[in-house]
Order: structure tokens, then C-alpha cells, then sequence
């Protein structure tokens, strides 16, 4: 430590940080354990003058909540389902742009562009991609004119048209969906992490392994796969925790009604934060009952996911 | 297994175009006899790890030909040429432990040479034991001091029991004590397994020390090739006089005149059978005896005691070298008070060069030597 004659200047100088810090998120964070403890809370109440009891009875609340249920499993599915997924995918493309000299910039600008775009932008083009154009889905009197690329390229292939994200297509198309648009989305962070992590690998272990006659698919599983190994826990764990605030993506497809027309919530996609932004304007008590039972939940996973890795991963 | 280069060269293509292509190794042809081990000795950059990586097949030769035996391996790829390669900063696995590592080579043989995991197990521990490491076959390459990364390195490069086993600057990692050490032990490795070994290494002292032959390289251009003392006490050129002792040779500008050979105007030598021209002359460090009539005379600087012998610095207006320095017996007398400092020099130390091509002189001593023992004469007039 430096020692200061004046000590309070260091604080007058941490200040502003530690200020806004306080305000935008100690505060809340604190505000939010207090809503949920308070029974019933919310604003117009406060307004009102009233006062609350001290009690749990926002998170039974939440549970009860006929929504939470389909809200819980659907963030689970996106989450087990899009991470592994994207991980992989990273790793394998990562490790192609690794060894690829021409066209290796270019290509890298490529796939980090999702990066940068507005995620409820590439959404609506998403749903332009998916969508199809017609009347009375799945009905005898149906009329059909598709008009999504994909549908388009399925039915090229001589498929038949799938109703993806229109009125009545089914949850798993809906899901599907999701997934590869979440995964697309997950791709180039992970890629940039993954390919930084394989550039800083010595290039003579490759030496090495080459000269003792390793094969490719052995030197990738027993070489790049563990001196990445840092790198693919960190991807895991941020993947799930993004896995687990996952929203904007299907507002950016299917509407802020978070699932196809004609769908309620206990058989839409909507996800804990939905649920959570759901709660906000008129049930602030609940709303933050739920964000606590999330951050639980990510907190749980997190936990698994770095002990899972502590065996697994070679610093 | 011995290995045959043919012309090999190798030229490295223009990065940009405004730079030039570069050849690292010019026209390499050498024959590395079965069992031995062979040093690689040069300046960085003079082509010696090139020439390494390209028999290991890691770099692809861009002209000439490598015979393992009488097998042509030039267009065989790394794997396939069967060579245990030992990096200069080792390229130990590092999420393996030292067993995994030593076991890496043998589990990726396939077809008629798998071996159970047993005899894997056995070869592993075979290899571990022959470099000292058998206790320590469950750390990681990190709990491991450098000479014992060294070890496990070697062992790795072995455990396959290669045809060729090739070592680039295995010591340059190492501080000076366990220098000396590994490089004795690598020594008995290779007596002990009898592969023939190739290692490159700039330290002269190292290659001389331990190798059955060194082979000196300037800009990817073979100089001399031969047994350590041999190339020390002939040197075909300045270079290799110059690469060659520590401490380095002394290096003057001198004059051949009727038999006599002149420094800054001293007839120091005579040398016979040279016809009369201006030479570079170099004069090993324990070429130089004190003598109170001397025939050279150099301004002594300083008198360095280090035991056994003694190392006189001095100066001396012809030299090429900023001092003179001198390897004496420790007890000689030398008059420290004194300004100069007489020396008579002994002839098989004393090297005669072309001014312009630093190619060897060769002259022929006078009989009247007498400060040359008998014995010394006739082992010196053998050899020339």
C-alpha cells in the first residue's frame, strides 16, 4: 500500500465511480431483496400510502403463477439446448479459421457481425426468413403461398413448406426456431474468445505432435481441446448465464406477445426476464421475487458449471 | 541408423515484395555415420535449427535429398519419418501429467506396432528410468525444475526408440551448473542407447564437449566438419578460429617478410614456406608464453588469477581485438608493475590467414623452437 497524507483525496478521486456504482447498481440490487420481502408491493400502493407486511408470499406468488411454469421451462430448454450447440459449432469453426491463411480476416469480420447488429433487428429478419404466407394453417380449407427464404430453399429440396413461427405452427417449430437463431447469435463471441485462445497456443506442441506421428483428430481432442480448456469454461458459463436472460431474441421474433398468435402463456415462449418485464409495472413485489429465484437459479448453475470444470480444465 | 544429406538446401520465399528470398541452408551435404552424435554449431541465423527441422521433416527441404539408412525420406512427411525431436523450450504437454506425456508417442502407433497398454506402460518407465525421472512420472510439467523438463522431454523423444534422435540447443534453458550436467548426461544417453544424435546448439563449448563430431555452419554454408580438436587446432578459416574457444582466439594484422612473421613491427615467428604478404594472424589465448627476452611485447593491462592457471590481459597496437588475453600457467611470474608484458609463442598455436579470403595459411615451424618440447614438435609436425 502507498501511504497518502490525505486519504480522502483518493476517495474524492474514486468518487464518481463508486457514486454511480451505489446509485445504479448496489441500490437496486438491495431495493430488489426488499420488494420481494415485502407482501404484495407495489408502486401505486406505495403512492397510496400503504404499507406492506414482511413475508415470502411474492415468491409463492411467482410459483403459483400459472405462467411461471411454461416461463422456467422454456428458458431451461432454450439453455440446454443453445449452449452446447454454440459451443461446439465455435470450437469447430474457430479451429477451421485457425488454419486457414487466405480469406481468414475476411471471414473473421464474417462471423463476428452478428456481434454488432441489434439482436432485435436480426429478429425481424429472422422472422422474415421463416415466415410463411397464407390462410388457415393445418385447417382442410388451407391456402398457401409461402414466402420465407427457408421455406422457400425446403421446398426447392422438394420438402414441403413447415409453418415456423405463423399461426398455429407447432411449439417445437417454434423452439427450433429459437435455437438457431440464439445459437447463430451466441457464435461470434465465442468464436473471437476461442480463436484469441487458439492463436496464443504454442504452435510447437503441433511440432510435437506431428513429429510423434499424432493423428488430427487425436491432436484436437488430446492437445486443442485442453489447452483451450479455459477458454471453453469461460464460453459455457457466460453462454448460460445469457442463455438464462434470454428475451430480446424472441421479442426481435415473434412480438412482445413472446409466441405465435392464437398462443397464452402457458403455451408461448416466453422466458423468466419476460416474465420478470411482465411483472414490472404492476406487481413490483413479484417481479422481483422472480428475478431473485433467477439469479438462484443462475447462481446454482454457475456453481455446477465451475465445479464440473475444475477437473476438466487446465490453467 | 546413419542419415545422409545430399545438397540440401533450403530457401525461404519473400514475405512482402520488397524483401528478398532468403537462403537459410546452401548446398548442406554431410554424412552423420551411425551412432554418433553430431553437433550443429553456428551463429544464430547461420541455417543450424533449419537443417534440423528439415531432417526431422517438420520444414520441407526446398532442393537436394535426406536418406535415413538407405530409405530417401526428402518427401516424407514429420510423422512418418520416425525421429525424436526434442524443442528447444521443451513443448511439453502441459495438461498431462510427465507419464502422459512420455506415453503421448506410443499410443498414437496404429496397425501391426500397437502395443498394449501394458508394454506402453513398461516402455514408458523403461524411458523414464534411462533419464532419471521414474519418481516423478505423476507431476505435471510445471511442478518440474528446467533440467528435469529437459529429462522428460528427452524421454518423450525416446520412448518411441527412434532411428534418429534430434535435439535443438537442448541446454540453452538451463542455467550454467545443470548445464554441465545434462550435457554429460545427454552424453550417456546416447552411449547408453547408441542413437544417432544430431543437436544444434551456437555454444561452441557445449559442442565440443560432447560430441563425437561438430559440424560449423556461417550462413547456411558448411565451414568445417570434423572431431572437436581437430577443427580447434586446424582451423580452416578466420570463422571457425574465431567461433571456436573460449577464451576467444586473439586476432592481429600481421606481416609475412622472408620467413619471419611480423606484428606491429616485432618479428614474433618464424614461419617457413610462406611467401611474403600481409596475413591476419590469430594466437590462441594458451599460445603465449611469458618470457623475459620475448620476441613480442604487448602493454599489459591487467593479471586475472583463477586458480589452476591465470589469464594476462593486454593490449597491443596491431590487434584486431580490443585486448590481448592470455592463458598462462598459475605460477608463472609476471611482474605486474611492469608496463609490458614479453611473450614467445608457441607455433601450433599461431594461425596464419589470407587478408581478404580468411582462408589458412599454412607454414611450416622452424627447427630452432626450442621452447617447443620434443614431444610437443613431433606431434605438431605429424599433424601438419
Amino acid at each position: 500500500m502507498v501511504g497518502s497524507k490525505h486519504p480522502w483525496k483518493a476517495w474524492l478521486y474514486l468518487s464518481p465511480a463508486i457514486i454511480l456504482l451505489l446509485i445504479f447498481t448496489v441500490w437496486p440490487i438491495i431495493n430488489t431483496v426488499r420488494m420481494a420481502f415485502l407482501e404484495g408491493y407495489n408502486s401505486m400502493a406505495v403512492a397510496g400510502g400503504a404499507k406492506f407486511e414482511i413475508g415470502i408470499s411474492n415468491f409463492t406468488n411467482v410459483i403459483k403463477y400459472k405462467g411461471f411454469i411454461n416461463c422456467l421451462t422454456n428458458t431451461m430448454l432454450l439453455c440446454v439446448l443453445t449452449v452446447p450447440i454454440s459451443t461446439i459449432l465455435a470450437l469447430v469453426i474457430s479451429v477451421c479459421l485457425n488454419a486457414i491463411k487466405p480469406l481468414r480476416r475476411m471471414l473473421q469480420t464474417i462471423f463476428f457481425l452478428p456481434y454488432v447488429t441489434n439482436s432485435i433487428a436480426i429478429g425481424m429478419v429472422f422472422a422474415a426468413m421463416f415466415n410463411m404466407v397464407g390462410n388457415n394453417f393445418g385447417r382442410p380449407n388451407e391456402i398457401l403461398i409461402t414466402a420465407g427464404i427457408i421455406n422457400n430453399i425446403i421446398e426447392f429440396f422438394g420438402g414441403e413448406a413447415i409453418n415456423w413461427i405463423n399461426v398455429g405452427s407447432t411449439k417445437l417449430a417454434n423452439m427450433t426456431v429459437m435455437v438457431i437463431y440464439i445459437v447463430w447469435n451466441a457464435l461470434p463471441f465465442k468464436i473471437l474468445v476461442l480463436l484469441g485462445g487458439l492463436q496464443s497456443v504454442n504452435k510447437q506442441y503441433y511440432d510435437a505432435a506431428k513429429v510423434d506421428g499424432t493423428s488430427r483428430f487425436r491432436t484436437f481432442t488430446r492437445i486443442t481441446v485442453p489447452l483451450l480448456s479455459p477458454m471453453i469454461t469461460y464460453v459455457v458459463i457466460t453462454g448460460f448465464i445469457g442463455g438464462f436472460k434470454e428475451y430480446s431474441s424472441i421479442v426481435g421474433i415473434f412480438g412482445e406477445k413472446m409466441g405465435p398468435p392464437g398462443t397464452n402463456q402457458s403455451t408461448n415462449l416466453n422466458t423468466m426476464v419476460g416474465f420478470i418485464y411482465d411483472n414490472l409495472t404492476n406487481q413490483q413485489g413479484r417481479a422481483s421475487a422472480a428475478a431473485l429465484i433467477l439469479f438462484g437459479i443462475i447462481f446454482v448453475v454457475t456453481m455446477l458449471n465451475l465445479h464440473i470444470s475444475k477437473k476438466n480444465t487446465h490453467y | 541408423m546413419k542419415v545422409v544429406l545430399e545438397n540440401v538446401t533450403k530457401i525461404f520465399p519473400p514475405r512482402n515484395k520488397r524483401e528478398q528470398e532468403f537462403m537459410a541452408v546452401n548446398n548442406f551435404t554431410f554424412t552423420v555415420p551411425d551412432g554418433k552424435l553430431i553437433g550443429l554449431l553456428g551463429p544464430s541465423g547461420c541455417g543450424k535449427s533449419t537443417t534440423l527441422y528439415m531432417i526431422s521433416g517438420l520444414q520441407k527441404v526446398s532442393g537436394g535429398r535426406i536418406y535415413f539408412g538407405d530409405n530417401d525420406v526428402t518427401n516424407l512427411p514429420a510423422e512418418s519419418r520416425g525421429v525424436g525431436l526434442v524443442f528447444q523450450n521443451y513443448a511439453l504437454y502441459p495438461h498431462l501429467t510427465v507419464k502422459q506425456n512420455i506415453l503421448f508417442p506410443l499410443q498414437n502407433l496404429k496397425g501391426p506396432d500397437k502395443l498394449s497398454k501394458k508394454e506402453m506402460l513398461e516402455r514408458a518407465y523403461q524411458a523414464a528410468k534411462l533419464v532419471q525421472i521414474d519418481e516423478l512420472m505423476e507431476r505435471k510439467p510445471n511442478a518440474l525444475s528446467g533440467g528435469q523438463q529437459q529429462r522428460v522431454a528427452i524421454a518423450r523423444a525416446l520412448v518411441k526408440m527412434p532411428g534418429v534422435l534430434l535435439l535443438d540447443e537442448p541446454l540453452s534453458n538451463l542455467d550454467a551448473r545443470l548445464r554441465l550436467q545434462t550435457r554429460e548426461e545427454i552424453r550417456r544417453i546416447q552411449k547408453e542407447t547408441g542413437i544417432t544424435t544430431i543437436f544444434v546448439t551456437h555454444d561452441q563449448e557445449e559442442a565440443m564437449s560432447i560430441s563425437d563430431m561438430i559440424v560449423v555452419m556461417r550462413d547456411g554454408v558448411i565451414q568445417q566438419v570434423g572431431k572437436p580438436q581437430e577443427v580447434y587446432d586446424n582451423p580452416t578459416n578466420l570463422f571457425v578460429a574465431k567461433f571456436l574457444g573460449t577464451p576467444p582466439i586473439n586476432v592481429f594484422n600481421g606481416e609475412v617478410k622472408d620467413g619471419q612473421l611480423y606484428i606491429g613491427g616485432e618479428s614474433v615467428l618464424d614461419v617457413g614456406g610462406v611467401a611474403n604478404q600481409a596475413v591476419t594472424v590469430g594466437i590462441r589465448p594458451e599460445g603465449f608464453i611469458p618470457a623475459a627476452d620475448g620476441r613480442m611485447t604487448c602493454n599489459l593491462t591487467n593479471l586475472e588469477i583463477m586458480g589452476r592457471d591465470a589469464s594476462v590481459v593486454a593490449t597491443h597496437p596491431a590487434s584486431c581485438n580490443p585486448t590481448v588475453r592470455s592463458i598462462i600457467d598459475g605460477d608463472c611470474k609476471i611482474d605486474t608493475a611492469s608496463a609490458t608484458v614479453r611473450y614467445n609463442l608457441k607455433p601450433h598455436k599461431v594461425f596464419l590467414f589470407n587478408k581478404l579470403s580468411e582462408k589458412r595459411i599454412i607454414f611450416s615451424a622452424q627447427e630452432n623452437d626450442d621452447f617447443i618440447t620434443a614431444a610437443m614438435k613431433k606431434k605438431y609436425v605429424k599433424k601438419i
